[in-house]
C-alpha cells in the first residue's frame, strides 16, 4: 500500500477548473480512486450525471486519461466493451501484449443502484478486468435531487416530497454493496471519502485484482443535502461513525470491517446537520427517527455477523 | 362555462395541473432535464395528498413506459413524462403501447439526442418516434401545453382510437418559460375528460384476457398492424372533435394546422412548436413592406393533416419548411418530407426549401427567421431556389 507521502507524488488525474460544486464529494472520491490506480495508464469511463457533465464541458476537459462518456444506463457495459476491445487487439497482436492498462467506469447512484443496474451486473459477471466505482451521493443530483434507489428512507427529495401525506422518502435504501459481493467476484469494497486512506488502499486492491472489481464510495452532496459545502468530509465522517455507512471489503468472498467503529453514535447525529432530514425532527416524527435508528442497528448487527463468520 | 384563471407560470407547471386535473390512477415518473419539473410538480401534489394517483418513481423510462403499459392494461388512467435520452430509451416500449392500443399519455420536453450531450430543445428525440404509432400533439405556447394535455387523454381514451398520446412542448423555451396560461377548474375539466371505461382489462379478474400474445407467421400480425393503421387513421376525426368541443369550452381555437395570414399569402412557412411565435411576428412586420407571407403550424404531427395542410398551401408561390431535426441522408428534415408529400398532389408545383434550425437549442433569432422569408419572396418571383437543405444560423 502506497503511505501519504507516496501519494502526495502521484499525479492529479482529475484536474482541477471543473464546474463541479464547491465541496463536491464526487470529485474527491474520483481523485482518491486514481490515486489508488498508481501510474499505469487508466481509462476512464462515466455514466451521464453531475461528475459526467461538469468535467467534459466541450472542448474542455479535466481528465488526464483517455475518456469515454456514452449514456446515463450503460458506463459498465461501455467499460466492458472497452476491456473487450483491448484483449482483441491485443489476440490480433495490433497491442502489444505485454501492455498494461486498467479500466474504470464510474457512475452516480442513479447510474448504478436504478438506470445502471442491470448492465453494472452482467460486466461483473462477464468477469470483465475493469473496476467499477459508484460514487453514492443519495439522489439523482444533476437534475435537481430526485430520489433514487440509494435515498435514505424519510430524506426529502424533489420526488419524495414533505407533506400532509408523506414524510420523505418512504421506502429503504437498497444496499448495493451487498449485491454486489453476492455476484462472487473478486473484490468488492464499502468506502467513504472522509477515510481516504481506506479508500485509496480499497481502490488500490480494486485495481490489483484480476478480473471486475466493484467500490461503492459514500460522497456526500451539499447541495442535495442541504449542507454547507465546507462539511463534506466532516457528514461523511458521520455517517461512517453512526453505521450508517459501514466500511468493509469483501475479497474472495471474505467479509471484513475495515474500520472499527468503537462507539458507535446514535444516527440522529447523521441526519441532524441535514436541511433534507430536517422534518424528521419536527413534532410527531419521532417512530420515524426510531425506525430509522432501528433499521441501521439491525443492518450493523447482520453485517457483523458476516465479518464474523467469514 | 368554466370558471378559467390567468396565471403566471411555466409549461410544465402546467402540464403538471393539467395532468392533476385528469386524474390519472398511475404515474410514472423519472427525472429527465427538461422535463422533470413536471414528475416534481406532480410529487408536491401527491405529498400533500392532493390526487388520489399512485404515484411511483421507477428506475429507468423503460421501466417507466412498462409500467404505464402494466397498469394501463390492467384498467387505469396512466400518464408520464419524459425527455430526449428517456424517450430514446422507452423506443421499445413505445411500440408495444400502441401496438397494444393503450391510451396512455404522456408529455415530452422536446430536447436533443446525444452524442454529443446536450440538454436544450430541438425535435430529435420525439421525430425519432414519429413511427411508433403514437399520437403526437405539439405546443408552442404553455398554454397549448396545457390544453394538448387535457385533450390527449379524450383522443387517446376514445373507442374509436385508444392510441397513447403524446403531448409535446420545446424543452426550456416553453416547459420552462413563465408565460400568460388560462387554467380551468378541476370539475369542468373532469367533466370534460370524464371517467375512463376500460376495454379488456387485466384486472377484469372475472374475464380474464390475454395482452401481449404472440402473433407469429402465419398468424394475424399484419392485420394487427392494419388496425393500428386504421386507428390513428379514425383519430383524424376525433381529434378534430375533441378540438372542437375544448374550443367551445376553452374559448380558445384548435387545429391540427393553425395557419395565420394564409388567406393571402404568396410565401408560407411551415413550423412546428415554439418557433411558430417568432415565424408570426416576423412575418407580420414583412407585410408592413409588402412581403405577403404567411405561416403555417403543425399543432397534430401523427396523425399528420396531409389535407389540411395541402389545402392551407393552395396558392403560395413558395414553401418554407423549418425542421428543428436532422433525418440524416434523407432528402431533408422529418417535417420537410411530410410536407413535400403532403404537396404532391396539388395542382401547381411551388419550390419548397427545407431549413433546418436550433438543433441543441442553438437560437433562433428574428434576423434569421428574415431570411427565410426575404429568400422565399424572392423565389416567388422566380430567383433559383437553393438545392438541398439549408443550415439556419449554424457556424
Ligand atoms: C436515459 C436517461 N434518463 C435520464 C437522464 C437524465 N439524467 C441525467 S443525469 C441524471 C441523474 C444522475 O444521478 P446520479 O447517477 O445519482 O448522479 P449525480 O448527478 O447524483 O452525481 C439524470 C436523471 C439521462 N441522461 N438519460
Ligand atoms: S449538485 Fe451535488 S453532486 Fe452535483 S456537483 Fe453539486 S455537490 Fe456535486
Ligand atoms: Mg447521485
Amino acid at each position: 500500500m502506497a503511505n501519504l507521502k507516496e501519494l502526495t507524488h502521484r499525479e492529479d488525474r482529475l484536474e482541477g477548473g471543473h464546474r463541479l460544486c464547491a465541496g463536491c464529494g464526487a470529485s474527491i472520491a474520483v481523485r482518491q480512486v486514481l490515486l489508488g490506480a498508481g501510474v499505469e495508464p487508466v481509462v476512464v469511463g462515466c455514466a451521464t450525471g453531475c461528475l459526467e457533465v461538469s468535467t467534459t464541458i466541450y472542448p474542455y476537459s479535466s481528465w488526464k486519461t483517455p475518456f469515454i462518456h456514452n449514456a446515463f444506463e450503460n458506463s459498465a457495459a461501455t467499460v466492458s466493451g472497452v476491456e473487450a476491445a483491448f484483449k482483441g487487439l491485443k489476440a490480433a497482436g495490433k497491442i502489444p501484449a505485454d501492455k498494461k492498462v486498467k479500466f474504470v467506469a464510474f457512475g452516480g447512484d442513479g447510474g448504478t443502484y436504478d438506470i445502471g443496474l442491470q448492465s453494472l451486473s452482467g460486466a461483473m459477471e462477464r468477469g470483465h478486468d475493469m473496476v467499477y466505482v459508484c460514487y453514492d451521493n443519495g439522489a439523482y443530483m444533476n437534475t435537481g435531487i430526485q430520489r433514487s434507489s440509494a435515498t435514505p428512507k424519510g430524506a426529502w427529495a424533489t420526488t419524495s416530497q414533505v407533506g400532509a401525506a408523506q414524510q420523505g422518502k418512504q421506502q429503504r435504501r437498497k444496499d448495493l454493496t451487498q449485491i454486489m459481493a453476492a455476484h462472487n467476484i473478486p473484490y468488492v469494497a464499502q468506502a467513504s471519502i472522509s477515510h481516504w486512506k481506506d479508500l485509496t488502499a480499497k481502490a488500490e486492491k480494486a485495481f490489483a485484482v484480476e478480473g471486475p472489481a466493484f467500490l461503492n464510495i459514500f460522497a456526500p452532496c451539499p447541495r442535495g443535502w442541504r449542507i454547507p459545502f465546507d462539511t463534506t468530509v466532516e457528514i461523511a465522517k458521520s455517517a461512517v461513525q453512526t453505521g450508517y455507512w459501514p466500511l468493509y471489503e469483501v475479497e474472495d468472498g471474505v467479509w471484513r470491517q475495515t474500520v472499527k467503529v468503537m462507539n458507535r453514535k446514535p444516527v440522529v447525529e447523521f441526519l441532524k446537520p441535514q436541511g433534507r432530514f430536517k422534518h424528521l425532527f419536527a413534532p410527531g416524527n419521532e417512530a420515524l427517527l426510531e425506525e430509522i435508528q432501528t433499521d441501521v442497528d439491525v443492518q450493523w448487527d447482520r453485517l457483523q455477523a458476516r465479518f464474523s463468520c467469514s | 362555462m368554466p370558471t378559467q384563471k390567468t396565471i403566471a407560470a411555466t409549461g410544465n407547471t402546467v402540464v403538471a395541473e393539467a395532468m392533476r386535473q385528469c386524474a390519472p390512477d398511475m404515474m410514472a415518473a423519472y427525472p429527465i432535464t427538461p422535463q422533470t419539473t413536471i414528475v416534481e410538480e406532480f410529487a408536491g401534489f401527491v405529498a400533500k395528498g392532493r390526487v388520489h394517483t399512485e404515484y411511483i418513481t421507477v428506475e429507468s423510462e423503460h421501466s417507466a413506459m412498462s409500467a404505464c403499459v402494466g397498469a394501463s392494461a390492467a384498467g387505469a388512467r396512466v400518464m408520464t413524462a419524459t425527455s430526449s435520452q428517456g424517450l430514446a430509451l422507452m423506443w421499445e416500449e413505445l411500440h408495444i403501447a400502441s401496438g397494444m392500443r393503450l391510451p396512455i399519455v404522456m408529455a415530452n420536453a422536446n430536447r436533443a439526442l446525444s452524442a454529443p450531450i446536450n440538454i436544450h430543445c430541438d425535435h430529435s428525440d420525439i421525430m425519432g418516434a414519429r413511427d411508433t404509432g403514437w399520437i403526437t400533439l405539439f405546443a408552442e405556447t404553455a398554454q397549448e401545453a396545457y390544453d394538448n394535455t387535457i385533450m390527449a387523454i379524450r383522443i387517446a381514451e376514445h373507442p374509436d382510437v385508444l392510441l397513447p398520446t403524446m403531448s409535446c412542448l420545446d424543452g426550456f423555451i416553453t416547459t420552462h418559460s413563465i408565460d400568460r396560461v388560462c387554467i380551468m377548474d378541476d370539475e369542468s375539466v373532469a367533466g370534460f375528460v370524464g371517467e375512463y371505461t376500460p376495454q379488456n382489462a387485466l384486472l377484469d379478474i372475472e374475464n380474464p384476457v390475454t395482452h401481449g400474445s404472440f402473433a407469429g407467421l402465419g398468424g394475424p400480425f399484419f392485420e394487427f398492424k392494419k388496425s393500428q393503421r386504421m386507428a390513428i387513421e379514425r383519430s383524424r376525426a376525433v381529434i378534430n372533435e375533441v378540438g372542437a368541443e375544448f374550443s367551445e369550452l376553452s374559448g380558445r381555437p384548435f387545429g391540427m394546422v393553425e395557419t395565420w395570414g394564409m388567406e393571402d399569402a404568396d410565401v408560407a412557412v411551415v413550423v412546428i412548436g415554439s418557433t411558430a411565435g417568432n415565424v408570426r411576428h416576423v412575418a407580420r412586420r414583412m407585410r408592413e413592406s409588402g412581403i405577403k407571407a404567411g405561416v403555417v403550424k403543425i399543432r397534430c404531427f401523427r396523425p399528420f393533416p396531409y389535407a389540411e395542410l395541402a389545402e392551407a398551401l393552395s396558392g403560395v408561390k413558395a414553401v418554407a419548411v423549418m425542421d428543428r431535426a436532422e433525418s440524416f441522408g434523407a432528402e431533408g428534415g422529418p417535417l420537410f418530407l411530410e410536407v413535400r408529400s403532403a404537396l404532391y398532389d396539388a395542382a401547381e408545383r411551388v419550390p419548397v426549401i427545407n431549413y433546418i434550425y436550433g438543433l441543441g437549442g442553438s437560437d433562433v433569432r428574428l434576423e434569421l427567421i428574415e431570411t427565410v422569408l426575404n429568400d422565399l419572396s424572392e423565389i416567388a418571383v422566380g430567383a433559383q431556389a437553393p438545392t438541398g437543405l439549408v443550415y439556419l444560423g449554424s457556424r
